[in-house]
């Protein structure tokens, strides 16, 4: 078992390893070195090729990419190309905080209340509630993040009357109520992103354990559906729910560059969204690479999830 | 069931016994007939409305994409009156007739999109499960490394590192998704190459062109083709998000992600959300229909497509 856990792992690293050559390989294509940006018009071959040296960008391809990620496994991730001398760390501590915490709370509410829901369905399938928790699902599954959350802003603000459409200011100096109109429009329209494909996939995978022959035996036994649901079918749903929850947070990794665009709030995802405005390369580099290994690492336990609840998996012929 | 409606030719045709029709078999080929539920219905009739404003759209528009309906009366996010029926946006253009402008190129970039990562991906991914070993491995290997990136991401980089054009974007969007298609035509060619069939096809001493076109090709048309339908959404997803977020196609020209990137200031100035809401409904307006049709393609195709994704 642990050399399945140990080969899968092993896997994910040169996953995530041959990712960050594509990131770098992407972003070097970019037109112009790092020496021609930040020296711009004042630029001699002199300065051009100090320059060049003090950054390493003289040296082959490959060693520049083991600088690179020598360096990024080091959290030194270099200076901005396009806001001066700020370093990326800075910016990104600045601002990590902001994504953090809509990710993780919308984890936190959305992955209880959609597995609920889900669970719900699948416990009575066919009724007039699963039906409509099926057809919404079906619908949200498909819409596009910003229609989404042009409908929570909708009811939110100009229906409930609370919140602003457009979330500003910082977090500190807040009392609760305050926060709570805040933090309310992004991680509402989150949790109802990811809310339609959990609800789908938990519900699939606990009618999935459903139509197996021990499931039927206890239902012809005469056990009440509820106690079969959770004593019988839930336990060994477990695996593939988990999986499922993993795949929706990694989807929130890229679900949630939409939603900071929409509400104009000041997370990781707007800052690589300016760095592509503003060509800033190596702002680009780091933050891809971020929400890569993050999403990879993510996608790494939704398989280990699958591979460990199952003992099929877990002992292979 | 279809069953009922064709059990009259069934017994001229095929009179394998009077309790068991073919098609209550456990591995029986999907019925002849198709058809679709309601939802499926209503789902045909709103993409093919798209899919009539996409072709036809520019010519019946009101006004020109970039034209302003009251050129005397200028004043942002003008709510619905006569003449700009769905009022006008940040710029005091017409939305409707953005709308109907956009519809060519949101729908035209994500086919053309979707159509090229149709090819790449299964010419790929049937080719290397025909030639097997060494190229199979490296071609695996390099798309699932493709797979682990976020499609957002992905998009994002390639339009720092050249920049965004129609035709860039299309592109993008077939090399960004062909890694899903050669995945799916992969495992679809190496589940029928060992199949009996493709064997006696093999022993018979037909070459890979037959088998290619004979044997392969009619078993995986039908999961390609309800893939097919999944896939278009999620370009038609991408491409719009990538212009929602400013990178996709550029201002002036209309587009439906572009279009609430530019309205977004109605949440807090506007009197009405119509410019941020109209083109969202109609992007998701496609996207669900094309849902609904792909859900009841699959259903008739047998299994669960998205199992195998």
């Amino acid at each position: 078992m642990f050399r399945i856990i140990l080969t899968k792992i092993a896997a994910g690293l040169l996953t995530t390893l041959g990712v960050s050559i594509v990131i770098f390989l992407g972003t070097n294509a970019l037109p112009g070195d790092a020496a021609q940006i930040r020296l711009g018009q004042a630029a001699t071959e002199d300065s051009l090729r100090a320059l060049r040296e003090e950054l390493g960008l003289n040296l082959p391809l490959y060693q520049q990419y083991f600088r690179w990620l020598f360096n990024f496994l080091q959290g030194e991730f270099g200076t901005s190309l396009a806001s001066g001398n700020v370093t990326i760390a800075q910016l990104i501590s600045d601002r990590y905080e902001n994504t953090l915490i809509v990710s993780t709370l919308t984890a936190m509410i959305g992955v209880p209340i959609s597995v609920g829901l889900g669970i719900m369905a699948a416990m009575f399938p066919g009724t007039i509630y699963d039906r409509f928790l099926t057809l919404g699902s079906v619908t949200l599954v498909a819409a596009p993040e910003f229609f989404t959350a042009t409908l929570m802003v909708l009811f939110v603000v100009f229906f409930l009357g609370i919140g602003n459409a457009v979330v500003v200011g910082s977090i500190e100096d807040k009392n609760l109520a305050e926060l709570i109109t805040h933090f309310i429009l992004p991680i509402a329209t989150l949790c109802l992103v990811i809310a339609a494909q959990l609800i789908r996939m938990t519900r699939a995978a606990v009618l999935n354990v459903m139509n197996s022959p021990y499931i039927e035996m206890a239902i012809l036994k005469g056990i009440p559906r509820r106690r079969v649901v959770m004593r019988h079918a839930l336990l060994n749903a477990i695996g593939p729910i988990v999986n499922v929850i993993a795949i929706n947070l990694a989807y929130v990794v890229t679900g949630v560059i939409v939603i900071e665009v929409y509400f104009g709030y000041a997370g990781l995802a707007t800052l690589i969204v300016q760095g592509v405005q503003t060509r800033d390369y190596i702002l680009i580099q780091t933050l891809g690479m971020i929400f890569c290994a993050t999403y990879v690492i993510l996608m790494m336990i939704a398989d280990l999830a699958s591979i460990l609840s199952n003992p099929r998996l877990r002992h292979p012929k | 069931m279809s069953n009922n409606e064709n059990n009259e030719d069934k017994h001229y045709v095929a009179p394998f016994s009077k309790e068991v029709s073919f098609d209550e078999l456990q591995d029986a080929p999907p019925s002849g007939k198709f058809r679709l539920s309601i939802t499926g219905k209503l789902g045909v009739v709103v993409v093919a409305f798209w899919l009539f404003i996409a072709i036809f759209g520019q010519f019946l528009a009101p006004y020109e994409e970039n034209d302003l309906p009251f050129p005397d009366d200028y004043s942002e996010f003008q709510k619905p009156r006569p003449g700009a029926w769905l009022g006008t946006d940040v710029d005091d253009r017409d939305i409707l007739s953005r709308i109907m402008y956009g519809a060519g190129r949101t729908i035209g970039i994500s086919l053309a999109g979707v159509l090229i990562a149709y090819v790449i991906g299964v010419t790929l991914g049937i080719g290397s499960s025909i030639a097997g070993s060494r190229i199979d491995q490296v071609l695996t290997q390099f798309f699932n490394i493709l797979l682990a990136i976020p499609t957002i991401m992905f998009g994002l980089v390639v339009v720092a590192a050249v920049g965004s054009s129609i035709p860039i974007l299309i592109i993008t969007a077939g090399a960004i998704f062909s890694p899903v298609v050669f995945r799916l035509s992969r495992a679809l060619g190496m589940e029928i190459m060992v199949m009996d069939f493709v064997e006696a096809a093999k022993v018979r001493g037909e070459g890979y062109r037959w088998i290619i076109f004979k044997e392969i090709w009619p078993n995986a048309a039908m999961p390609l083709i309800s893939d097919f339908g999944l896939r278009f959404i999620y370009v038609i997803l991408f491409v719009s998000s990538l212009s929602f977020l400013g990178l996709g196609v550029q201002p002036p020209l209309a587009d439906w992600g572009s279009m609430v990137r530019e309205n977004l200031g109605a949440l807090q100035y506007g009197e009405s959300v119509i410019p941020i809401l109209a083109p969202a409904i109609a992007i998701a307006s496609l996207t669900v229909a094309i849902n609904l049709i792909v859900d009841d393609v699959s259903a008739h195709a047998g299994g669960k497509l998205s199992g195998r994704l």
